[in-house]
């Protein structure tokens, strides 16, 4: 199973060059940038932990390489995203959001269907690592 | 993660207040250029079109506009100029595969206030980014309060975050030395120099820093930071400007915004140079243009007082010998700074 | 009323039948205020009627004017009433052609009623004899009647949030046949198409419930295929569950169930009339629930370059009224739709503030003080092989539907709903690169179809389509450098 959030999850892997070039991209466009990460992929998960606060009035991505990086290595087992920020009026939403580091291996989501009376179901999405305490999942 | 074992991700880099002080030079075209260009090492017996190479490297256009923007230097523009040269023929030296390293390129400017430092430094950025040495090529300013916290655990975010935004371009100290306080030893400045070694030496490829500030201080500074000195490739001392440099300054200042010196204006300029460098906090040129802006002052009050009915295109040009004589370096001698 | 009748008053109330432009609907001097609703008409006067005297008669038959004279006029401050015809200009290079400048007062219209505004506007004056056709272009719609309405129940913004989904145009399909389907089966085709990659599918516009699948057979089907396509991606999905009946009774159960079961969105058809949709943008603020709107029967009255209503007067009554999508072309695919209008009625549909634009068609400036965007919906015989132009003409705001493009893949559903992600998926990364992708597009996806044998199959049998058909509606500005 293969977690297909963010903007580029059904393209391969993207390559240290290629991120780069997408943080370029965000930087022209005047967006802040943060890296968050989770080890916890249900998709209404919306806060995923934050790396250090988000990256203001950056003019390189080096910057962000080297933190991304850093975050990497610390959870080289977890999701990590880079955000970009639109602070701009009339938006003040995130722009981009794409996927740059995932778990070796993804269990994926368990489905549970509870039956109702009048063959309504009603349905609980689960990660199946999310049954490991924190910091144990996704170990391999 | 709050509450996983491991502890939580790092907090390091602090969002400093949206008011820093900092100043924010844009790099002279934004287009961005890859450090290491990926064209293939050449042949022996190749050859490299050097007009070419120095046309795309902007060299010639930038050292121009260095000395039309700046009088005299002559020393500084020399250097810089053989830097640039060294720069480009280190480049075209790669492309043969010969001396594979990436030159070190960290700066120390020394001199007095006012004597180009920050304007050459800009253009430095620039060159550098011509040359391919920089991504981006502009230019964070910064003194001390930028870099150094006020408190535990806030100087090395500060730091880091002033570095961030510096990545791809050239990091300004300004006043460095005042980063080092041996009279304190739990000064915070220490934590910023030991980071900015750190990046100095393994982050070559994203920042060029120069450390910029009075001469005799600066070499303290280095005296008691070894590391630091090891790690500047290039001092680059600016002189002061002499009077006739100084009076030619004032000219073009003054031309630029369409005023001029009569000729007694000019004799009394000559005398409240000298008698201005003998006061304290001189600043070249800066006082050159802080001097002149007064004396601008001077003459739009003189022109409202006068008897005159008219005026004409060359009164209001012009900056008389009484706009300069009235400033008080020539009479009263207990304040500073006029 | 002291004193005699001037010559112009006994004119005015003398008995029967006056000019339209004397009694007051012609005012060339007129500077239309802030506050009024400014239209333009594109009139075609029968022969013989001057155009001032057939603008002044739009003016009049759609606001206080009747055709004679009445004196019940005199008990009101009539002129206060009366729509302004305060320009004629005629079309450019179209013979009988003018377009009218009409004011009307803000004080004509009812406060949140699009159903008012409309019967104001178009209630009667399209067939009036005087003239032979009649369309109303644009609308201004000032910002104190804009804000009596509010809006989309979510927007752009609020809705990207909610699905988690940033940086991308999202995906959608109708699900095909179009009728005959058991729920069952056409749950299946829900499944496989969401857990392929779309964000949505579609109920098509008449799919309601009809005797082969009733309503509420078919949201339990669609309902377990979206919930486990959701776990298989960790994604949210939707499914735009159609709730258009006979009555608001019959909407409301249907709309009420669909939001038990768990749907992010449902969809409504434009023949339910405004009052229904705006009725449902209600209950879709207060539940929560994504709207979709389906532009069902549009073409009727939007096609026809010289009688009916413009598209995107249509969009700007639509945004007021609230919906979150709704169709507005495509621009290379299979139904109408001149590029320059279509960016035209996007920029309606997205965008706060609006300058006129003769190349777009937009004859006014628009200011919508941030009442919430709508997301465009462009569906209708699009494929993967022109995610170049798509991604150029509609940019990222969009949902991109495709219907036969993904059920008629030839390795499945779910793999034409691969090819369709796969193929956006790289041009947003190429255009964020900074590549020229509407030029090299082709070699874009040829690239990306390296590492994706749908996306290949998709281009093998898709990638020479296209639909280049004369559009029957195209806007008269040309670009020139004065405005």
């Amino acid at each position: 199973m293969r977690v297909t959030q963010g903007a580029f999850s059904f393209l391969p892997e993207l390559t240290d060059e290629e991120v780069r070039a997408q943080i370029e991209y965000v930087l022209s466009n005047g967006w802040s940038i943060a890296i968050e990460v989770t080890d916890d992929p249900h998709p209404r998960n919306t806060y995923w932990e934050m790396w250090g606060l988000p990256m203001f009035e950056l003019q390189d991505a080096a910057a962000v390489m080297a933190e991304l990086a850093e975050c990497k290595k610390t959870y080289p087992q977890h999701y990590v995203r880079l955000n970009a920020y639109d602070a701009s009026y009339g938006r003040q939403t995130t722009a981009l959001s794409f996927i740059v580091n995932r778990p070796e291996s993804e269990p994926g989501f368990r489905l549970d269907r509870t039956e109702l009376s009048d063959r309504q179901v009603r349905y609980q999405i689960r990660a199946y690592s999310a049954d490991a305490p924190v910091g144990q999942r996704y170990q391999g | 993660m709050a509450e996983s074992s491991e502890g939580g991700p790092r907090q390091f880099s602090l969002r400093p207040p949206r008011s820093s002080g900092t100043e924010n030079i844009p790099a002279a075209d934004a287009g961005s250029t890859s450090i290491d260009s990926a064209e293939s090492e050449l042949a022996e017996d190749d050859v490299i079109d050097l007009s070419l190479e120095r046309s795309d490297s902007k060299v010639v256009e930038v050292l121009a506009r260095l000395d039309s923007e700046l009088v005299g230097l002559l020393p500084v523009k020399s250097r810089i100029a053989d830097i640039a040269s060294l720069l480009l023929v280190d480049k075209m030296r790669r492309r043969f595969g010969l001396g594979s390293s990436r030159p070190n390129l960290h700066m120390s400017f020394t001199g007095s206030p006012g004597t180009g430092k920050t304007t050459v430094a800009l253009r430095m950025a620039e060159l550098l980014h011509h040359l391919g040495y920089l991504r981006k090529g502009h230019l964070v300013a910064v003194t001390r309060d930028d870099l150094v916290g006020q408190y535990i655990g806030h100087t090395a975010p500060k730091t880091r975050e002033v570095l961030k935004r510096a990545m791809g371009g050239v990091l300004f100290i300004d006043e460095a030395y005042y980063l080092y306080r041996p009279e304190n030893e739990r000064d915070y400045g220490q934590e910023t120099i030991e980071i900015l070694l750190q990046v100095m030496e393994n982050e070559r490829d994203d920042l060029v820093v120069i450390v910029a500030g009075y001469r005799d201080r600066m070499e303290t500074f280095f005296q008691s930071n070894p590391g630091m000195n090891s790690r500047i490739a290039h001092h680059i001392d600016f002189p002061d400007y002499s009077d006739a440099e100084l009076e030619r300054i004032a000219e073009l200042i003054l031309n630029e915004q369409g005023y001029y010196l009569d000729d007694d204006a000019r004799i009394a300029f000559a005398e409240y140079l000298t008698l201005r460098r003998e006061r304290p906090h001189f600043a070249n040129a800066r006082s050159v243009r802080n001097a002149l802006e007064r004396s601008r002052l001077r003459q739009a009050s003189r022109l409202l007082n006068s008897e005159k009915t008219v005026l004409t295109k060359s009164d209001l040009m012009r900056i008389d010998e009484l706009d300069i004589r009235a400033s008080r370096v020539f009479g009263r001698v207990d304040e500073a700074g006029a | 009323m002291d004193g005699n009748p001037t010559e112009a008053e006994t004119e005015r109330w003398g008995a029967g039948v006056i000019p339209y432009t004397k009694m007051g609907y012609w005012q060339p001097d007129y500077i239309p205020k802030d506050t009024d609703v400014l239209a333009a008409f594109r009139i075609t006067p029968q022969p013989g009627v001057p155009a001032e005297e057939a603008g002044a008669a739009v003016a009049g038959e759609s606001s206080t004017a009747t055709w004679t004279v009445v004196w019940t006029d005199r008990l009101t401050s009539y002129e206060h009433y009366q729509a302004k015809c305060y320009k004629v200009d005629p079309v450019p290079g179209t013979d009988g052609q003018y377009i009218a400048y009409i004011a009307y007062d803000l004080d004509l219209f009812e406060e949140g009623s699009i159903a008012n505004m409309t019967s104001s506007i178009i209630g009667n004056v399209f067939g009036f004899k005087a003239l032979k056709a009649l369309r109303l272009e644009d609308l201004r719609i000032p910002t104190q009647y804009t804000k009596t309405f509010q809006g989309p129940p979510h927007g752009i913004v609020m809705e990207r949030e909610y699905l988690n989904k940033f940086g991308r145009p999202l995906l959608g399909a109708t699900i095909k046949p179009k009728l005959g389907l058991s729920a069952r089966n056409y749950g299946r085709v829900v499944y496989e198409a969401l857990r392929g990659g779309l964000d949505f599918t579609k109920d098509d516009e008449n799919i309601n419930s009809q005797p082969f699948m009733r309503w509420r057979d078919r949201f339990l089907f669609c309902m377990e295929g979206v919930q486990k396509a959701q776990a298989e991606s960790g994604e949210i999905k939707g499914h735009y569950l159609n709730i258009t009946a006979g009555s608001m009774e019959q909407m409301y159960e249907r709309a009420e169930f669909a939001k038990e079961l768990g749907s992010v969105v449902v969809m409504m058809d434009l023949t339910i009339g405004y009052t229904a949709m705006q009725s449902m943008s209600t209950w879709a603020r207060k539940n929560g629930v994504l709207l979709h709107l389906h532009r069902a029967g549009h073409s009727t009255y939007t096609r026809q370059k010289n009688h009916g209503v413009n598209f995107r007067v249509l969009a700007k009554w639509c945004r007021l009224i609230g919906v979150d999508h709704i169709h507005a072309g495509t621009i290379v695919g299979k139904l109408e739709g001149d590029p320059n209008s279509v960016q035209g009625y996007y920029d309606t549909l997205r965008l706060d503030k609006i300058a006129p634009n003769p190349t777009r068609g937009l004859y006014f400036e628009q200011d919508w003080a941030s009442m919430p965007g709508v997301m465009p919906v462009a569906s209708g015989g699009i494929h993967a092989g022109q995610m170049h132009q798509l991604l150029h003409y509609l940019g990222e705001d969009v949902i991109l539907q495709f219907g036969g493009g993904t059920i008629g893949h030839p390795m499945g559903i779910a793999a034409g709903a691969a090819a369709n992600r796969v193929a956006t998926e790289a041009m947003v990364k190429a255009r964020n690169e900074g590549k020229d992708f509407l030029r090299e597009g082709e070699s874009i996806l040829k690239n990306a179809a390296k590492r994706s044998p749908e996306l290949n199959a998709a281009l093998d049998i898709w990638g020479s389509i296209s639909f280049n058909y004369e559009s029957t509606d195209t806007p008269d500005g040309t670009p020139t450098p004065s405005n």
